[in-house]
């Protein structure tokens, strides 16, 4: 539960990287009554700091807590897999303070009931900010569009069919022309949906060795082309994930000409490709599917270029239920909270990308996106807080993730680079140090 | 008969829209209504202007007001009146547009008075009938006695149409009544605005020398009139506005959107009213503001000038 606190937290000795100001300097931070009420290189250089509450960082990395733009947990409908209350734990632990979730849950997200449903849950169960993000049509069905208005006036910060695309264009345009009138976020997921119909892996050599159902990775780039044409009318609109240069170099074309475009990688798209499906392991069939090594190289590339906007951890907790199944039959989806930050830090640990650039599709760019006052270290913003040991080693191990559902991509994978520590609004959430 | 010493007042013998007729064809037909809102006043409202002469009206899509505003202009300027509507005519039956028009040219009527739900169908009418036509409302094109009447009714109550600011709100994608409005009223030098979500505008509005806006508040700002557009039950379901709900809370007249307008505003409606949708019962019936039953006696006597007004050109 999130309640403002109203003691004082000394941050000092610490490496403060805020992308939204571009500072990577040492320096201090005051938190007071949840907000960030001073920080600076010679804060707390001089005299020590009287405050109640001291933590010396040693020269850890203080940054902005993560936005997480694309979380699916299973509540309402499905807490077996995963409540509120169990993914704010691991978001947490994943240095992660604000994550969007999205409306697939039974029921699906269409009503502003289940919106104020959501953030009195939330506000009662979960450790760190929920944001949700409604439907944008009525069951998710493509069909009808939801009540945008009403939905944005109940606190849904976006408007998306989550894992699904809009077929009909007719539909979306319309939804896209409603939703400018509100100046509502649109996300999309684009794939198209005829063509990647049952298909579990990218068309190629490996998934035609492997017999595994398979669609052409150009189902991806169509629908990015056709979107861009409809956003056109002006909506802002979100890609929620891409994966391919096609993609990619559609997206850039849309912000050459100025279009309000933005997109987002999940880290698993960044770190794996589809040889990482090795002997059908169910637990990297992810939606979309992985994609080639080029394709990965491409979307490494974008974020060091900064055409993608944002990392995405896509969590999508799974059950052995639906994940201990034959390749073709498993559901997709990898949990992720709580290797976001260690999988998006090895492009700096890789040389790819700076450090604060990287930081910067984590906290600042997701915040832009969405309109929050979070993601900086701005004086007066909301103490949402993680210390990041930078350089600290793990193994991936499923057993330990704090997440109820243990459908991790990375099982077994070496990272770098973890949270220690991580507040929201002022108040300690996850401490490791 | 007509008076031999009335003017012809229009330069065409039909009326198609607003957009054929000038500033000064306005203001003449709206003084000659003047006449005829004292005429439907006096006792004995009927005279034999148009004696002799026959006025048919031919309805394509329901309407009860148009209609019967029509029927009894005709009839109080003596004229013989017969009602189409679509299902009694061999329209129901597969017969053409252009078919029927043959069949009633036979019937030698005078004046014509057609509602067709296809655009231009009045203009087609128009071209293949020897009697005067009267657009009684187009597809999504023209209503331009509904914008005569509307015009009749905000002159006699604030006397002029310039600097006027005029926000139509609602449905004006499908709306004819907005078009034929949105013309007369920037001919006539009113400042016009329209007010709608972005699903129900049409595109490149702001090519007609109006203001958009796509909030009621920013929209009513000021307005002297608050024009309010009807919403078929069947765009309120999620292909352009989500629920009722959604649209009454962004888009419907109420106390709380109206308190921006001028002090004083008035609002008018077309009807038929959807309570609760595009305007609230308490505005609706509040005769401080509402100019809606007031327009529905214009509606009689603009129709009257029309009806005298062409009957000039006829033989």
């Amino acid at each position: 539960m999130i309640s403002a606190r109203s003691g004082r937290i000394a941050f000092r000795n610490a490496r403060l990287i805020d992308p939204a100001s571009g500072l990577d300097a040492k320096g201090g931070l005051l938190v007071e009554n949840g907000r960030i009420a001073d920080v600076g290189p010679r804060l707390f250089n001089d005299a020590e700091p009287n405050d109640p509450e001291v933590i010396d960082c040693r020269g850890l990395v203080l940054a902005p807590g993560l936005i997480d733009c694309r979380v699916f947990t299973g509540e309402p409908g499905a807490e077996h897999r995963e409540s509120l209350e169990s993914a704010s734990t691991a978001a947490a632990s994943g240095g992660v303070t604000s994550m969007v979730v999205m409306p697939n849950t039974d029921p699906v997200i269409d009503e502003p009931s289940l919106v104020d449903f959501l953030l009195r849950r939330a506000a009662a169960t979960a450790k760190v900010r929920v944001l949700p993000c409604a439907a944008l049509t009525r069951g998710l069905h493509g069909e009808t569009m939801t009540e945008i208005g009403l939905l944005k006036e109940a606190g849904a910060v976006a408007f998306s069919d989550g894992d699904r695309s809009i077929a009909n264009a007719r539909v979306l345009r319309r939804a896209l022309s409603y939703a400018a009138t509100f100046d509502a976020l649109v996300i999309a997921h684009a794939e198209d949906p005829e063509l990647t119909l049952n298909a579990s892996a990218t068309e190629g050599e490996f998934a035609t060795r492997l017999g595994i159902p398979a669609a052409p990775a150009i189902a991806e780039a169509m629908m990015v082309e056709r979107d861009i044409r409809l956003v056109e009318t002006g909506a802002r609109y979100h890609f929620g994930q891409i994966s391919t240069r096609a993609a990619l170099n559609a997206v850039a074309a849309a912000k050459a000409r100025g279009l309000p475009v933005t997109c987002a990688v999940s880290a698993h798209h960044l770190m794996l490709n589809e040889l990482d499906v090795g002997s059908y392991l169910t637990f990297r069939k992810v939606s979309p599917p992985l994609r080639s090594e080029a394709d990965r190289a491409a979307m490494v590339e974008g974020v060091a270029s900064g055409v993608i906007d944002a990392i995405v951890s896509s969590h999508e907790p799974q059950g052995a239920d639906t994940k201990r199944q034959p390749f073709a039959a498993a559901a997709a989806g990898s949990v992720g909270l709580e290797t976001l930050l260690g999988a998006a830090l090895s492009l700096a640990h890789e040389g790819h990308a700076s450090l604060i650039q990287v930081l910067a599709t984590l906290t600042s760019a997701p915040a832009h996106i969405f309109g929050l006052p979070t993601g900086t270290l701005a004086k007066g913003a909301p103490a949402d807080l993680v210390l990041i040991d930078p350089g600290e080693p793990f193994v991936v191990d499923a057993e330990k993730l704090h997440s109820r559902a243990r459908n991790t991509a990375f099982e077994g994978r070496k990272l770098q680079g973890r949270a220690r520590a991580t507040y929201v609004g002022g108040e300690c959430v996850f401490d490791a140090r | 008969m007509t008076s031999p010493d009335a003017a012809p007042i229009l330069k065409s013998s039909h009326l198609l829209g607003i957009d054929g007729l000038s500033p000064f064809d306005i203001t003449a037909l709206l003084d000659l209504a003047e006449t005829y809102v004292m005429q439907g006043r006096a006792t004995d409202k009927k005279t034999a202007l148009l004696k002799g002469r026959t006025l048919i009206n031919l309805f394509f899509e329901a309407s009860t007001r148009t209609q019967s505003s029509f029927e009894l202009a005709g009839k109080r300027l003596g004229a013989d009146v017969m009602n189409m509507s679509v299902k009694t005519s061999s329209v129901s039956k597969g017969e053409t547009l252009i078919d029927t028009a043959s069949t009633l040219n036979a019937m030698r009527p005078d004046i014509l008075v057609v509602r067709h739900q296809d655009a231009g169908a009045a203009e087609l009418l128009s071209r293949k009938l020897d009697c005067s036509v009267i657009n009684a409302g187009d597809g999504a094109h023209e209503h331009p006695t509904q914008a005569l009447l509307d015009a009749l009714t905000i002159r006699r109550r604030l006397g002029h149409f310039e600097g006027l600011v005029v926000a139509i709100c609602g449905d004006v994608l499908h709306s004819r009544v907005a078009r034929s409005n949105l013309r007369l009223l920037s001919m006539m030098g009113a400042q016009v605005r329209l007010v709608a979500p972005r699903t129900l505008l049409p595109a490149d509005a702001d090519r007609f020398g109006v203001e958009i806006h796509t909030d009621m508040k920013s929209g009513l700002a000021g307005a002297d009139i608050v024009m309010m557009l009807r919403l078929q039950l069947e765009r309120m379901s999620g292909a352009f506005v989500p629920s009722a709900r959604e649209y009454f809370r962004f888009y419907g007249l109420d106390r709380a959107k109206l308190a921006v307008a001028k002090p004083g505003a008035l609002v008018m409606h077309p009807g038929p009213m959807n309570r609760g949708v595009e305007i609230a019962s308490d505005i609706a019936d509040d005769v401080q503001v509402s100019l809606i039953s007031e327009q529905v006696e214009m509606g009689v006597a603009i129709r009257m000038a029309i009806l005298d007004a062409l009957s000039r050109r006829l033989p």
